[in-house]
């Protein structure tokens, strides 16, 4: 079968899986909303206070609640020996790694963009903000899936592999973090944020082609 | 091996056999540190005593001859760790494997030595013992990329995955390192102004440079000590139930 | 779909160290189109270590693997080759066809489709459950019929007797038969004797 096929028959595969599943993508986004709730209780009901770190407390929970999701990506696969079978695929392991990662994206990055909107109006962010706010989640959550899958395939063989994930990946997130929370700030003031977006666009590129290879060369050495 | 002239492929080969490498190291070791002391010495001399004091921070500002060569040494080892790790992926060479793993803690001592002489520059130039400077907060990201490394070797059982795992994090590092610290660049002067002064943009004098350079010399050579002496450990280590290691014991007895 | 043209396994000079410890050294075999290769030995004999090392999951710690005279990596190995493992690969949350559907479309399709393949390890009509309904003897038969339905020429069996009943091996053995006597091999580990008298059964001990 060719090599598109087996891309798709993946994603088709992991999206069937997760619907059966349902709290993989209920999980990480509960996880979402509820940090969020957190910061008012914890800081208290300012809203200036509040509406000024608003982007900065979205983004964060954002990267928390996709590191946490990220277990789940190859965590049942290495379990039960799919992992193998996709390892033994004549089709490269780059590509089937990298149409696991849509799927893990479609099922847990995705939703963080629909919840936010409602988390922008709990924290009073201004409305011309939104559009920039969904444009940057849109275009950093998939890199968080991407760097996070390296992470992820590193740690899956490991017992204990969770403290030592956060330590791997979240480093590796801050770039996204600075130009994505920049972004939202910078047009909550109104000012022009081309510059952030084009260089997500640029982030996400470069994730899309570097991310993969790693990724699958961690999988091997944690299969044996 | 078209390019690199004969003698050289000769003495890596010889350089990637256990035995050899273990020897070689050995005896290589006292010129080594004797070099390293005689650097440190005239640095110290020159940098502490030779140098004048700056017109705008008097004396404080000679913290710079342990700061700026540890964040020198800190970017430095991380490439290393990344190459040495590139070098054992493909090459499946287990020396450079153990020259990667081992360089990792050196590195992460460099950074957290330029974190703390950062911050205590900081006191008396800031009136704080910290500020989120683009300079200390790429480093202190580079300190968790490298415990990142230093955590992952110590989750894996196996060492020879410890060292594929390793690697492949360091490469993903390496590649990144410039992403972060463009980024993080970017952020600081963004949300500070150029208030904050950089640390060693202004043109030094020659004086205060040489010492400098001197320094940055004698770390590389310390680096050089203790990562070669972690390396024959973990050789010693890992190859424990080798010939040449049981001959060795054998022959010391 | 099996090709009459001869193909060869060959392993020189392996050796496997795990722990500390030596599991074997400086082993050698051929096998070719129509062969079995039985791994015999103790738990820990590193039966499995050397599936997995022929299965590319492992680095052999000294010695090379050919495929038809070439290294592994520069061959079509992976094109025609089937592992059935310790561990069966099988999504419990996906219906049977949806499982079988998922490996060919990893692979090739082979010699039957899967609603043959399904009748032949004995499990007609079973298409839409979903496997977490099965028995661990169905799982297991299951992860047998992939071999049936995907491409390939190798296969590479760990202990594939576990959790089946007396017909069920007998069923295994049918199956084994009949894929030496296409022109396909196999690489087997197995505490169980087997019996296979049409075919030429080469053994290794590990122990």
């Amino acid at each position: 079968m060719s090599l598109s096929h087996a891309f798709f028959a993946v994603i088709r595969r992991d999206l069937v899986l997760a619907l059966r599943r349902r709290s993989e993508i209920a999980n990480p986004l509960l996880f979402f909303i509820l940090v969020i709730t957190l910061f008012p209780l914890g800081i208290g009901a300012q809203p200036h206070l509040l509406q000024a770190i608003a982007p900065g407390i979205i983004w964060v929970s954002a990267l928390l609640a996709a590191m946490l999701s990220l277990d789940s990506l190859f965590r049942s696969d290495f379990d039960d020996g799919s992992l193998e079978q996709i390892l033994l695929s004549p089709h490269p392991t780059s590509v089937l790694v990298l149409a696991k990662i849509i799927a893990h994206w479609l099922v847990t990055g995705l939703p963080l963009l629909i919840v936010a909107p409602l988390l922008a109006v709990f924290l009073g962010m201004p409305n011309h903000s939104l559009g920039i706010l969904l444009l940057t989640l849109l275009l950093g959550t998939p890199v968080l899936s991407l760097i996070g899958a390296i992470g992820v395939a590193l740690t899956v063989g490991l017992r204990r592999g969770g403290m030592i994930l956060s330590l791997l990946v979240l480093p590796l997130y801050v770039p996204v973090l600075i130009f994505a929370g920049n972004a939202v700030q910078m047009a909550g003031s109104g000012l022009p944020v081309d510059a952030q977006i084009n260089i997500l666009i640029a982030i996400l590129l470069m994730a899309l082609v570097l991310a993969p290879m790693p990724t699958a060369a961690a999988l091997k050495m944690s299969i044996n | 091996m078209f390019l690199i002239p004969d003698p050289v492929v000769r003495f890596f080969h010889r350089m990637a056999s256990p035995p050899h490498f273990y020897a070689f190291t050995q005896r290589l070791m006292p010129w080594l540190v004797v070099i390293f002391l005689l650097l440190t010495a005239a640095g110290l001399y020159g940098g502490l005593y030779l140098a004048p004091a700056d017109y705008q921070q008097g004396d404080s500002y000679r913290i710079i001859y342990i700061h700026v060569p540890s964040a020198w040494m800190s970017l430095f080892i991380y490439v290393v760790m990344a190459v040495a790790g590139a070098i054992g992926l493909v090459w499946r060479i287990k020396l450079a494997e153990i020259v990667a793993i081992s360089s990792a803690p050196v590195g992460a001592s460099f950074t957290f030595i330029a974190l703390v002489t950062g911050s205590l520059w900081g006191k008396p130039m800031w009136g704080t013992w910290w500020v989120w400077d683009a300079r200390l907060t790429s480093e202190l990201i580079l300190l968790f990329l490298y415990l990142g490394v230093i955590g992952l070797y110590g989750a894996i059982d196996d060492k020879r995955t410890a060292s594929r795992a390793v690697a492949i994090l360091a490469l993903v590092g390496v590649v990144n390192i410039p992403i972060i610290h463009y980024s993080v660049e970017w952020w600081n002067t963004l949300h500070q102004g150029p208030t904050v002064t950089k640390m060693d943009k202004p043109s030094i004098h020659v004086t205060m440079l040489i010492p400098l350079l001197l320094m940055a010399l004698s770390f590389k050579f310390y680096y050089l000590i203790a990562m070669l002496q972690r390396a024959r450990t973990e050789l010693l280590l890992r190859e424990r139930n080798a010939q040449w290691v049981k001959a060795m014991i054998l022959e010391s007895k | 779909m099996q090709t009459q043209s001869i193909h060869s396994l060959e392993g020189s000079g392996l050796s496997c160290i795990r722990d500390d410890r030596v599991l074997f050294e400086e082993l050698a075999f051929e096998l070719v189109s129509g062969q079995v290769l039985l791994l015999e030995g103790k738990n820990g004999s590193g039966k499995t270590s050397l599936l997995r090392i022929l299965c590319g999951f492992r680095e052999p710690d000294a010695g090379e693997i050919n495929w038809c005279g070439d290294a592994v990596n520069d061959s079509p190995f992976y094109a025609q080759m089937a592992y059935v493992g310790h561990l069966d690969g099988i999504k419990k949350e996906l219906t049977v066809r949806e499982n079988l559907k998922m490996s060919l479309a990893l692979s090739s399709p082979g010699q039957y489709p899967i609603h043959e393949a399904l009748a032949k390890v004995h499990m007609a009509g079973y298409d839409d459950v979903l496997a977490q309904a099965l028995s661990a003897g169905q799982k297991r038969r299951l992860s047998l019929a992939r071999l049936l339905i995907t491409e390939n020429v190798l296969w590479i069996l760990d202990e594939p007797f576990t959790s089946l009943d007396k017909q069920g091996i007998a069923l295994i053995e049918t199956l084994m038969t009949e894929h030496c006597a296409s022109g396909g091999m196999i690489v087997l580990t197995s505490h169980h004797d087997i019996d296979l008298p049409d075919v030429d059964v080469q053994r290794i001990n590990l122990s």
